[in-house]
């Protein structure tokens, strides 16, 4: 019990995604949007806004705005242990980005519970009394990692990694550098330190995004598709430092779609498919034995498009 | 010596040789500058907090400033000037120095035209910044201190330096309420001497002089700020 670091219950994640309605004709009439709340997504966009009775808007009358539910999340529940690194799989819009972007909340779930170290970090209450949560602490002690690395350009390597130590965390600018100094030696840059991210290789600058966020010791890691982005030749300096990160014992969530990375480092993989888990498992079984029938054609299609990618010189 | 009394004295009209009075232009071309460094000054300021509330996720914030930033630039500086001056006047019941009411007018005209370059450059600073920013723990406001406005600073300069050129040629406005710049001394000694050719150009030439000098810093400002490896492709 006590070694469960995080925690999801029931997450679900609707987005609301505004329709624009054809023209109608008629002078007075200028209604494209209109307001209507709670249409799945199963229903067809064009729903003509006159069936629905609703209040028109305060501001414009005739201007509604009519929305479609994206439901991404469909209720994740899951728990993942200290040091456990839990590899999340599965088709593109299923739903595994914002699944780890509601663990830190950078994502804002529709329902659902978050639990870190125990601590219920989803609750409404804002402030720092006793049921209230500092999501900006919180934060601070779950590294993320971003598809697009998002260091900061404005910054040099070294001043990336401080700029939280000392603004979030108060240390001293010397504290902070020794800090920084560390952390780009974990990843293999330390003479990259005084170099901007746009002087760096994208490789570069996503083991930079991970020193930035390993810096601040973080519990956990959150990893989302850290390797989309890069060139082929640029991955497996990335993967590397994470093998050696998960190796180190760090608890890691991560989204990819690097099966043969997946399956090496993960303690565990979950499969989100259309808003739910749909299959999980320790990675041998998973990869050699998939149960579920979509993740038999996932998996399938993922292998086939490896081995498509791979030219044999001399053969034509 | 103003040029009436100057006019009176040597019993105008009759041939006036500019380049022996150059020192008349003297005055105005400081009241010129001190119009362009103030309004810039308060526009800038006044553009910043504008700007950064038009971004703001909070309504009540957003709604002064786009009051602000609309009205403003929905009516002709001249308008504004005129209030500022004969406005002050009905409220405190004294007119007010030319050179404020003008510093003023210009100051919050070129203000609702900085908050739009701020909030532009705000708005384009891509949305990972601000979202590692807070991933990393910190709050939404050194978020902006420490992220996007440092970046946005740097994107905004080119256009802020066409603004401040803007400022210094929209001075010449104030004019219009009595303000002894360039401008209005070039004004009155047409009227006086009835040579406009050369005595507008060598208005015109200052300001070139101004507005060249200005775009001049602010390149070098550019330069100086410029982030290593980033947008210089």
């Amino acid at each position: 019990m006590s070694d469960v670091l995080i925690e999801t219950r029931d997450l679900r994640k609707t987005f609301k995604i505004p329709i624009r309605q054809p023209t109608k004709p008629g002078l007075r009439d200028r209604a494209r949007w209109t307001r209507k709340e709670g249409v799945s997504s199963a229903e067809p966009p064009t729903v003509p806004p006159t069936e629905q009775p609703q209040a028109p808007n305060k501001f414009l009358a005739g201007l509604r705005k009519e929305y479609r539910d994206l439901e991404v999340l469909k209720g994740i529940s899951t728990t993942v242990r200290k040091g456990e690194v839990v590899v999340v799989i599965g088709p593109s819009g299923g739903g595994k980005s914002t699944f780890l972007r509601c663990i830190n909340r950078l994502t804002e779930p529709t329902s659902g519970e978050v639990y870190f170290e125990g601590q219920l970090i989803t609750s409404e209450e804002k402030g720092k009394g006793a049921g209230a949560t500092d999501i900006n602490e919180i934060r601070s002690h779950m590294g993320m990692v971003f598809q697009s690395f998002n260091l900061f350009m404005h910054l040099t390597a070294k001043r990336n990694i401080m700029l939280a130590l000392e603004k979030v965390r108060h240390k001293t600018p010397q504290e902070a550098e020794v800090r920084a100094m560390e952390a780009l030696n974990q990843v293999g840059l330390s003479e990259k330190a005084d170099s901007y991210p746009g002087e760096l290789s994208g490789g570069q600058q996503q083991r930079v995004a991970i020193a930035r966020a390993l810096a601040m010791d973080p519990k956990v890691m959150l990893f989302d598709e850290p390797t989309s982005a890069l060139d082929p030749e640029l991955i497996g300096e990335v993967l590397d430092v994470m093998k050696k990160l998960a190796a180190s014992g760090m608890t890691m969530i991560i989204v990819t779609h690097e099966m043969g990375f997946a399956r090496e480092v993960a303690d565990r993989i979950l499969f989100i498919d259309q808003g739910v888990i749909s299959e999980e498992g320790d990675p041998d079984s998973f990869f050699t034995n998939p149960k579920n029938e979509r993740t038999k054609q996932f998996l399938k299609r993922m292998l086939t498009e490896r081995a498509e990618a791979v030219v044999v010189p001399g053969e034509n | 010596m103003d040029p009436t009394s100057l006019a009176l004295a040597v019993g105008a009209p009759q041939t006036f040789d500019l380049l022996d009075h150059l020192d008349l232009f003297l005055t105005p071309l400081i009241y010129t500058v001190l119009i362009a460094v103030f309004s810039i000054g308060l526009g800038f300021g006044l553009g910043l907090l504008a700007g950064l509330s038009r971004v703001s996720k909070n309504r009540l914030v957003r709604l002064p400033a786009t009051v602000y930033v609309d009205v403003i630039r929905g009516t002709p500086l001249l308008v504004q000037l005129f209030l500022w001056y004969f406005g002050s006047a009905a409220v405190f019941g004294v007119l007010p120095d030319p050179l404020v009411a003008g510093i003023l007018a210009v100051g919050f005209h070129s203000g609702a035209y900085q908050a739009e370059i701020v909030r532009g450059g705000i708005n384009s600073i891509p949305r990972g910044q601000d979202e590692a920013a807070r991933a990393v723990g910190m709050t939404q406001l050194q978020a902006m201190r420490f992220v996007i406005v440092p970046q946005a600073m740097r994107l905004i300069l080119p256009p802020l330096s066409n603004e401040f050129v803007i400022v210094i040629k929209d001075s010449s406005l104030a004019s219009v309420i009595a303000v002894t710049e360039i401008t209005y001394t070039a004004y009155l000694l047409v009227g006086t001497y009835f040579q406009p050719f050369e005595i507008l150009i060598f208005a015109a030439i200052l300001y070139l002089i101004l507005t060249y000098t200005t775009a001049f810093l602010m390149r070098r400002l550019e330069r100086r700020f410029r982030i290593p490896g980033y947008g210089e492709h």
